[in-house]
C-alpha cells in the first residue's frame, strides 16, 4: 500500500493543483481571476501528461550514440508543446473578451454584470420595447 | 533517488503554495506575478520529468508571453478584486468532491516511471527507432512534431490564427484607447 502510494503520489499533487484551478474558475466572480484559474488548470493538465511520459532512469528524448539508452516517451511532450501554444491563444482571447466586457459594463465582476443585465431586462418588459430579449446595451 | 525525491517535493511544495496564495490574494498585480511564477516552477518540474522541449516552451511562452498579455490587459482593468456577495461554499465543496473522485481513480493508474505502462508500448518506440533513419534528426520531439504529426501542428497554427482574428475582431472598436491593446495580441501570431 505504501509503496504504491509513493508511486502515484505525484498524480495527487497534480489533481490538487487542478482542483485549485477549477475552484478559481467556478468559485471566483472576477473574470480576470477566472482566466488565471484556466491557466493554472491548463498547466496542471500539462504536468499530468508529462508525468505519464516519464520513465524511471530514462533520459530526455534526444538520441545519443549508445544503444541501450532508455528515452522518456516523446509523444506526450509533442502533444503538450502544441497545447501550450494553443493555451496562450485561449488566454489572449479570454482577456480580450474581458476587456470588451469592461468597456461595455464598466466592471469585470460577474455580480455587477448580471445585475445590469437583469435591470435592462426588466426595463424592457416595462416599456414593452425590445421584448425579444437580446440583451442589447 | 533520494535527491530526485527531494527536488520533486521542493518544487511541488512551491507550486502548491503559489496556487493557495492565488486563492488568497485579491490584488490583480499579485495574481499576474504569481501566475508567471507558477509557470516557471512548472517549467522546472518539466525538466525533472525529462521534458526539456516542453520546459523551454513553457518558460518562454507560458511564463513570458502570457504574463505580457496579462499585464497589457491589466492596464485597462480595475486593480482590485471585489469580494463576492454569494457564498463560495458550493464551488469549493464540488471541487473537493471531484478531487476526491480523481484521487480515488488514480489507484488504477500505472505507477509513475514504469516501463511496462501501456503508454510506452504502443507507438512511441517506433518514433524513437524511426527518428534517426526516417528523418535524421537526433531530437525525437522535433521529428514527431514536424514530420510524424505535422498535421497536428498545422491544425494548431489554424487555431492560433483563428484566435488572433477573433481577438482583433473583439478589440477593433471605435474606442481609440483599445487600438494600443491589439498590438501585444498580434505578437502571439508571430511567435506561435
Amino acid at each position: 500500500m505504501i509503496s504504491s502510494t509513493i508511486g502515484i503520489w505525484n498524480y495527487w499533487i497534480v489533481f490538487c493543483l487542478m482542483m485549485i484551478g477549477l475552484f478559481l474558475v467556478i468559485g471566483r466572480k472576477n473574470f480576470l481571476k477566472k482566466i488565471v484559474g484556466l491557466a493554472i488548470f491548463q498547466t496542471s493538465v500539462f504536468l499530468l501528461y508529462i508525468t505519464f511520459g516519464k520513465i524511471k532512469g530514462g533520459t530526455p528524448p534526444i538520441l545519443n550514440e549508445s544503444i541501450d539508452t532508455i528515452y522518456s516517451n516523446p509523444l506526450p511532450h509533442v502533444l503538450i508543446l502544441t497545447a501550450i501554444v494553443v493555451g496562450v491563444a485561449t488566454t489572449a482571447l479570454g482577456l480580450s473578451l474581458v476587456l470588451r466586457i469592461n468597456s461595455e459594463y464598466g466592471s469585470i465582476e460577474e455580480d455587477d454584470v448580471s445585475a445590469q443585465d437583469l435591470v435592462d431586462y426588466h426595463d424592457d418588459i416595462e416599456t414593452g420595447k425590445n421584448f425579444d430579449f437580446k440583451f442589447k446595451k | 533517488m533520494i535527491s530526485e525525491l527531494l527536488i520533486n517535493a521542493f518544487l511541488v511544495t512551491i507550486m502548491l503554495s503559489i496556487a493557495i496564495a492565488l486563492i488568497k490574494t485579491r490584488t490583480v498585480i499579485f495574481t499576474v506575478i504569481l501566475t508567471s511564477a507558477y509557470s516557471l516552477v512548472a517549467a522546472l518540474m518539466f525538466i525533472t520529468l525529462d521534458a526539456v522541449d516542453v520546459a523551454f516552451t513553457e518558460a518562454s511562452v507560458g511564463a513570458g508571453i502570457s504574463t505580457i498579455l496579462f499585464l497589457a490587459a491589466m492596464a485597462y482593468l480595475p486593480k482590485k478584486e471585489e469580494k463576492s456577495i454569494s457564498s463560495e461554499f458550493i464551488p469549493a465543496l464540488s471541487c473537493v468532491i471531484l478531487g476526491g473522485i480523481l484521487i480515488w481513480c488514480s489507484f488504477d493508474l500505472p505507477e509513475i516511471g514504469q516501463l511496462t505502462a501501456p503508454i510506452h508500448q504502443h507507438i512511441a518506440p517506433e518514433y524513437i527507432k524511426g527518428s534517426k533513419e526516417d528523418i535524421g534528426i537526433p531530437n525525437i520531439v522535433t521529428s514527431v512534431l514536424a514530420s510524424y504529426r505535422g498535421y497536428d501542428t498545422f491544425g494548431e497554427t489554424i487555431v492560433v490564427f483563428t484566435a488572433g482574428v477573433a481577438v482583433l475582431a473583439l478589440l477593433e472598436k471605435k474606442n481609440t484607447t483599445k487600438k494600443n491593446k491589439s498590438q501585444p495580441k498580434q505578437k502571439i501570431k508571430k511567435n506561435a
